[in-house]
């Protein structure tokens, strides 16, 4: 029989199906994914705002910050992180006088992601910050507002149209980053579906599925940015 | 007649920028009330002396009071002068109502919100009661209609005036205009002008940098002549375009007209 080549059962959400552990994998992936994308924003911010306002040992520290994350591989950076990350973090915790600690997959990806995504970040925010025009600052100064008050109403809000073709990049590229963690054994989409693959041998149908996935997490998170890009640029006229 | 209490007084004010000095020693007073219209030619330091008024631009020497009160000044390394109380500068800024040239309305904000931010987020203002006061305000320039209006979908007119409502609602001790109709086409430049004359009128302190030389005639009570930095002369609007003193002033006139 030859009729069923491909066995639709493997893909039941109950075992012996295996959909229920990909979408526990994609779950995971999107947890990674959001959480190092927030972190990366947040150092984003932070690394723009020093690298433009900050004195020149900030802006030093932002250059080899931006610099050393971009240069290396991200695989790299994932297994250095991850692996020298935990045996740091477990040789200061001996030397205070704790006992090793465990350091959850979960929070380690999040962490590798957000560190490689805040360097991109930085950069897409900076050129962002720039584009907005001085007008715009100027008049913020002139009302009265402090430095810091001018970024939080006036300088961040306005430079967000300018930033987010970046920054949706930057956010399709970290739910693909997640998969990287599989070489650190953390239970990510590709990881389950290598798993799954590798114990029934369907390889043609779980990475097809895999593929599926990561392509529905894309269309869905176009629909998203398109909503959040549409409000940003609200207050720009149509192109007539 | 009491004498009338001084809004901005500024002493012996110059900025250099890297070689060339572009203010070169000015001293102006302007009394509660006052209308000064500043005239001169391109370069002459208008826009200059007006942005040291607010300390958007430092000077390099001299002092500003506004309403009596001095900004204190400190050196800034680089031999000229920079404020060294930033608290000071922000209290003081935010009732003095800039205009500018290119309205620099907030374009991430409809045009209410551009009048209610500063009251709001500087001043404190609830902001129920600077919603209100901003909708009259708008009113008042003709834009009510437009409050919910993003500024780059206006005309430049409309957003000129929806500028001076923001400038309003601060309540500012005095209104400094920086060539408010220089970037606008000449069909339009009738409406702000309107807009500007009934402050005017209404006895507010304001300091105009303008290319309007009738408009200035009309609505200010003391011309300043600006050339090469210095004041070259002063007086009623009446004396300085009907009996002009120095020839460089006689030639501009001629030249604008």
């Amino acid at each position: 029989m030859t009729a069923d080549v491909i066995n639709w059962g493997l893909l039941a959400l109950e075992p012996p199906g295996w959909g229920g552990v990909l979408l526990a994998g994609l779950f995971n992936s999107i947890k990674i994914a959001l959480g190092g994308y927030s972190l990366g924003l947040v150092l984003g911010t932070g690394g723009a705002c020093g690298k433009l306002y900050g004195g020149p040992v900030v802006k030093d520290l932002m250059e080899i910050y931006t610099t050393l994350v971009r240069a290396v591989p991200e695989l790299v950076l994932i297994l250095l992180l991850y692996y020298a990350g935990t045996d740091l973090l477990n040789r200061a915790a001996a030397a205070l006088g704790y006992g090793t600690v465990n350091i959850s997959g979960l929070a380690a990806g999040i962490f590798v992601i957000g560190v490689v995504q805040g360097a991109y970040a930085t950069e897409v925010l900076r050129g962002a910050i720039l584009a907005v025009p001085a007008g715009q600052i100027e008049a913020a100064r002139a009302y009265g507002m402090s430095p810091l008050l001018t970024l939080r109403r006036v300088t961040l809000p306005a430079m967000l149209p300018h930033a987010i073709p970046g920054l949706s990049n930057l956010w399709l590229i970290s739910t693909k980053d997640t998969a990287l963690l599989a070489v650190v054994g953390f239970s990510e989409l590709t990881l389950v579906t290598r798993q799954a693959a590798g114990a029934t041998k369907a390889y043609m149908l779980f990475f097809c599925a895999a593929g599926a996935l990561y392509l529905i997490l894309t269309l869905v998170s176009n629909l998203i940015i398109r909503f959040i890009e549409a409000r940003a640029r609200r207050g720009w006229a149509a192109p007539s | 007649m009491t004498e009338r209490a001084e809004a901005i007084a500024v002493r012996d004010l110059r900025k250099r920028f890297g070689a060339l000095e572009v203010l070169r020693g000015i001293s102006l007073t302007a009394h509660e009330g006052d209308v000064i219209a500043i005239i001169g030619g391109s370069g002459s330091g208008k826009s200059t002396f007006l942005r040291c008024i607010n300390m958007l631009e430092t000077p390099s020497s001299g002092s500003v009071a506004i309403r009596g009160e001095a900004i204190a000044l400190k050196g800034d390394g680089h031999g000229g002068l920079a404020p060294s109380n930033r608290r000071q500068v922000q209290r003081l800024r935010a009732r003095l109502g800039m205009v500018f040239q290119s309205f620099n309305l907030w374009q991430h904000m409809t045009i209410i919100q551009n009048v209610i931010e500063a009251p709001v987020h500087v001043l404190g203002v609830p902001r129920a009661e600077a919603m209100e006061r901003g909708e009259a305000l708008l009113r008042r320039v003709g834009l009510f209609e437009k409050r919910d209006v993003y500024p780059s979908f206006l005309s430049g007119g409309q957003q000129q005036r929806a500028a001076i409502a923001r400038a309003l609602a601060v309540q500012p001790h005095a209104m400094l205009f920086d060539e408010p109709t220089s970037a606008l086409d000449p069909e339009l430049v009738g409406e702000v002008l309107g807009v500007i004359g009934d402050l005017a009128k209404e006895k507010r302190t304001m300091i105009l940098v303008t290319h309007e030389m009738k408009f200035a005639r009309n609505v200010a009570s003391h011309i300043v002549f600006l050339a090469q930095g210095v004041i070259e002369e002063q007086g009623p609007p009446e004396q300085i375009f009907g009996d002009p003193r120095s020839e460089r002033l006689r030639k501009f006139i001629s030249s604008v007209h």
